[in-house]
Formats: structure tokens, C-alpha cells, sequence
């Protein structure tokens, strides 16, 4: 069922796979990957162009860009909700056809059944996986202990905050113990005060878990804190633009001088983005006009 | 403190003006064209000592009962697999909104024809009244399940029984709810309109049966019995709703 995790296993074992970054062999692969689709209006738009990016297993990278850059269709197509339209998106060496629950995805609007307790919404997890009824409790009130809710099991979803309620999702997650973890704007929703502690707690398990992340954020301080490389993406097409490698010490900190110094790399190529993309969408408007709403 | 007490105090003074706008304008017409608000409170006393007012209660409250039951238990699992299968939506749609403007009581003929005269007929056309409220709102209730529920159902490996029986149903319940409840207030109006034509017992017939013996204070009496009965069905659904929403995490309006 899942695959086959092999964490003992050196880099430089596997170094020959990839030769030229001197790299393990990639937990997660996508290899041109491309995503197009019909709008509403029934003209062809390409959420993602030729996509290639490799995700280590342990890694933890931030996917950012503006609104319509694709870096949702990556995270979809990566835990499987959608199929690529071309190209290959492989985990462990296996294309990704459908969800999996090696792979857990986290939402920005919870995804917790309202109707249920925090236990009963962690339960649901484990029960989709067989898991027996004794057993099943025991690993979602670890689950919840670890997230700190142990004492909060009960409650359901709006009898708890925001902060809470994405604790407890992480929880769902983390008692079928995925070995991937994909957050699609996690702490978007949340204030400014919660979301820098659930950072902080992420990055604490995470140095606890064997854990790969994929991390999609529009908030660039967030992928610099959270990610050991940060992936920024631009629109129309939707495609990959840069990749930040982030080397800051652990436990990280955001008065580091060095998270100033991405920081003002990372925003100088997002304005750089910005612009371009703005310059297109005008340009796009002049051409619609000329072509009839044809399109590019 | 100041809201609670209006909160009983404009109700009360409203129906206070009612009653005297209602004496005023009976004082236009004689007793039996138009009864005065002492002389429908009289007829009301006199059928509730009568004894027969009860049986018609019941007989009603049994009819709307079964009716409304059948339309619940055919119209949810209906609109539960109709809102999972846009193929068969697409399908049955059209016959849907042809048959849902027909009043229930355009019915009335066939119904009588079909099924004579007694309680079929009231059973059938409160059926068809409450059926498509309940199957209509059940749809859409299904169609309102957040996408993200099927997408995490989906990526925990939940087995579409395990789906349909975990998710889709407790999900679209407060929706169904509101349905059951919409379905419920044209039913109890239904039941009257065919106990009215097609039945000889029941509170529909009990204003006919006072009609025929040109007895208007009983008429009147019979109206303002079948308004009261209504608003108290009422209140219980709105507190099982209520109640429900509060489970869900829903206050009031759908989220």
C-alpha cells in the first residue's frame, strides 16, 4: 500500500540518480508537467507549463506567486486530485493517479466535518484506513495530544478557533502517519498572531516526524521561514521562475539578518513577476480586443 | 429586559388591533355573514365541548402523518441520489419543473377518481405537496457540500458507502431540515384544502360540514383552529431545526 520508506539510506547512495545536483533519488518528480484547461468562456488556459521540480524526501519547500500562477494546480496534481494534461508527476517513482493516504492534504478552510468532534473528525481518517476501534482512538488522541488539543476532544469544529480547528486537521493528518504532508494556503485564514505559532509548531514536528512538506503560500515571509527551498511561480502560463534555497540555522528565526537578506531577494523577484504578469495582462486585454476575445 | 418585554408587548397589542379592526368590520354585516370575534369564541368553546372537534384533529393529524411521512422517506432518498448523479439530474430535471407548478389540488379530480372519497385523496394530494419541497431542497442540499469534504473523504481512502453514509447524509442534513420544514407549512395547507373537497371527517371537512348548515361562526372558528395547529407544528420544527443547526455549527441561516 504505502511505499516503501527508506530514510537510513544515504545521499550519496542514490547520488548517481542525479548526477548533476548530486541529489537523493526525488520523493516527489515532476517532469514537464503540464495542466491546461477550458475556462468558463471556453478558451484553453494553461494552469501549469512544462513543470519540472524535484522534492526531496524531508524536505520542506514553499510553493508562492501571485493569484493564478498554478501553484494550487501543483499541489493538486501532486496529491493527485487532478491529472496532468501532459508531462509526469511522480511520487516515489510512481506516477500520481489518485489521492493516497501516504499523502495527506491540508486546506485552508479546515476540511473538518462540522458534525463531528475533534476525536470523531480524527477518527474518520483512521477508519477510512481500517484501523480497529480501540486502536483508532488511542492514535487520534496521541494525534490530538500532539497538536495540543488533547483536552479539546471533544468539542466540535465551531466551538473551537480558527488556529484550533487547523490543529485539528493536522491531527487528522498526522494519525494515518503520511510521509507527505501537502498544505494548500494552511494559515491563510488565520491572524497574524496564530499563524506564527502554528509556524513554529509545523516546524517543530516537522524536526521531529519524517516528513516531506510541500507548502503553498501566498505570504513570502512564511515560505522563507517555513522552507528549505521556496519555489516561486508566475502566471499566464502558470510555470516555475525561480528557486530560493533557504540555509538558515535551526531552530529558525525571523530576526535572523540572513531572513532579511531572502527576504529582499525573494520580493525583488516577486515584484519582477508582478510587473511582467501586469504587462501581460494589459497586453492581453489590447489583443483580446484585436482578436475578438480570441485569446493568446 | 426592555427587548423581552416588547418582544410580548407588540405582538399582543397587534393582535389587540386586530380583534378590534375584526369587530369594527363585522359590525358592517349581520351575525351570520360575518361573526364578531365573542361569537367565533363562542364556536370555538362550543366545539371543544362538543367532543367532535378531537376526533377531527386526530383524523387530520393522522393524515397529514402518513402523507408527509411516504414524501419524506421517497422524496430524501431520491434527491440524495439525484444530487450525486448530474446524468440523471439532467434527465429527470425537466419532468421535475413540469410537474412542480401543478398545485396539488389541480390533483383533486384524479385523485378522487382514483382513489373515492375518505382518506386517500387528502393523503395523496398532501403527499404531492410536501414531496417536491423536501426532494428539491434534499438536491440542493447535496450540490452545497463543500468540495473539500469529498476531496478529504477521498484522500483518506473512504469507500463510497462509507461516503454516502458518513459524509453526504449528515452533511445535507441541515439543508434537508430546511426542506422538511418549507415541506411541512404547504402540507398542513394542503391537508385543509383536501380534507375540504374529498373527505367527510377531519378539520378541512369540519369547515365545509359548517359551511353546508350556513354555521359562519363555526367557519371561522374552524380557520382560526387550523392556524393554531399550523403555528404549533410550526414552532416544533423550527426548535428540531434549531437544535440541529446548533449540532452542525450553524446558526440560524445556512452558513
Amino acid at each position: 500500500m504505502g511505499p516503501d520508506r527508506r530514510p537510513g539510506i544515504m545521499p550519496s547512495l542514490h547520488g548517481h540518480h542525479d548526477t548533476m545536483n548530486n541529489r537523493r533519488i526525488p520523493k516527489i518528480a515532476l517532469r514537464d508537467a503540464e495542466k491546461t484547461f477550458r475556462s468558463a468562456s471556453g478558451q484553453p488556459q494553461t494552469a501549469l507549463s512544462r513543470g519540472n521540480l524535484d522534492v526531496n524526501e524531508g524536505e520542506f519547500v514553499c510553493l508562492v506567486g501571485p493569484s493564478g500562477c498554478g501553484k494550487s494546480t501543483v499541489i493538486n496534481l501532486m496529491a493527485g486530485f487532478e491529472q496532468p494534461t501532459g508531462g509526469s508527476v511522480t511520487i516515489d517513482g510512481k506516477p500520481v493517479t489518485e489521492p493516497d493516504p501516504d499523502h495527506i492534504m491540508l486546506f485552508q478552510d479546515y476540511g473538518l466535518f462540522p458534525w463531528k468532534s475533534a476525536l470523531d473528525n480524527v477518527l474518520f481518517g483512521l477508519k477510512c484506513r481500517g484501523v480497529k476501534d480501540r486502536e483508532a482512538k488511542q492514535k487520534a488522541l496521541a494525534a490530538l495530544d500532539t497538536v495540543g488539543l488533547g483536552t479539546h476532544a471533544h468539542r466540535h469544529p465551531h466551538e473551537l478557533s480558527g488556529g484550533m480547528r487547523q490543529r485539528v486537521s493536522l491531527a487528522r493528518a498526522l494519525a494515518v502517519e503520511p510521509s507527505v504532508l501537502f498544505m494548500d494556503e494552511p494559515f491563510a485564514a488565520l491572524d497574524a498572531f496564530t499563524k506564527l505559532r502554528l509556524q513554529d509548531e509545523l516546524l517543530e514536528l516537522r524536526s521531529k516526524r519524517d516528513l516531506t512538506v510541500v507548502f503553498v503560500t501566498h505570504d513570502l515571509d512564511e515560505a522563507i521561514y517555513l522552507g528549505d527551498r521556496v519555489v516561486l511561480m508566475a502566471p499566464d502560463p502558470g510555470r516555475f521562475v525561480n528557486i530560493m534555497k533557504i540555509e538558515l540555522d535551526s531552530p529558525r528565526s525571523r530576526t535572523d539578518e540572513r531572513f532579511e537578506q531572502y527576504r529582499k531577494e525573494l520580493y525583488e523577484a516577486f515584484d519582477l513577476v508582478h510587473r511582467q504578469s501586469a504587462r501581460i495582462g494589459s497586453s492581453m486585454v489590447g489583443k483580446e480586443v484585436l482578436e475578438g476575445g480570441s485569446g493568446i | 429586559m426592555r427587548d423581552k418585554a416588547l418582544r410580548i408587548v407588540l405582538p399582543a397589542a397587534a393582535i389587540a388591533a386586530v380583534l378590534l379592526l375584526w369587530q369594527w368590520a363585522a359590525s358592517f354585516y349581520t351575525e351570520d355573514q360575518f361573526p364578531g370575534p365573542r361569537q367565533v369564541a363562542l364556536a370555538i368553546i362550543e366545539l371543544v365541548r362538543g367532543g367532535r372537534l378531537w376526533t377531527d384533529i386526530r383524523i387530520s393529524l393522522l393524515r397529514l402523518g402518513t402523507a408527509y411521512s411516504m414524501a419524506v422517506v421517497t422524496a430524501i432518498p431520491t434527491g440524495l441520489f439525484l444530487g450525486r448523479c448530474q446524468v440523471c439530474r439532467r434527465a429527470i430535471g425537466p419532468i421535475v419543473q413540469l410537474l412542480r407548478p401543478i398545485s396539488p389540488i389541480a390533483w383533486f379530480p384524479l385523485a378522487v377518481l382514483w382513489f373515492g372519497i375518505g382518506n386517500a385523496p387528502a393523503i395523496f394530494i398532501i403527499f404531492i405537496a410536501a414531496f417536491f419541497p423536501v426532494l428539491l431542497a434534499t438536491i440542493s442540499a447535496v450540490l452545497s457540500i463543500p468540495e473539500s469534504y469529498f476531496k478529504v473523504s477521498r484522500n483518506f481512502g473512504a469507500k463510497p458507502v462509507q461516503v454516502f453514509i458518513s459524509i453526504i447524509i449528515p452533511a445535507a442534513f441541515p439543508g434537508i431540515m430546511t426542506g422538511l420544514h418549507i415541506a411541512l407549512g404547504t402540507a398542513w395547507i394542503h391537508l385543509v384544502a383536501g380534507e375540504m373537497l374529498g373527505a367527510d371527517s377531519g378539520l378541512g371537512f369540519l369547515i365545509i360540514d359548517a359551511r353546508n348548515f350556513l354555521r359562519t361562526d363555526l367557519i371561522m372558528a374552524g380557520m382560526i383552529l387550523v392556524g393554531v395547529l399550523g403555528l404549533i407544528l410550526n414552532s416544533i420544527i423550527t426548535l428540531v431545526e434549531q437544535l440541529i443547526n446548533r449540532q452542525w455549527g450553524r446558526t440560524g441561516a445556512p452558513a
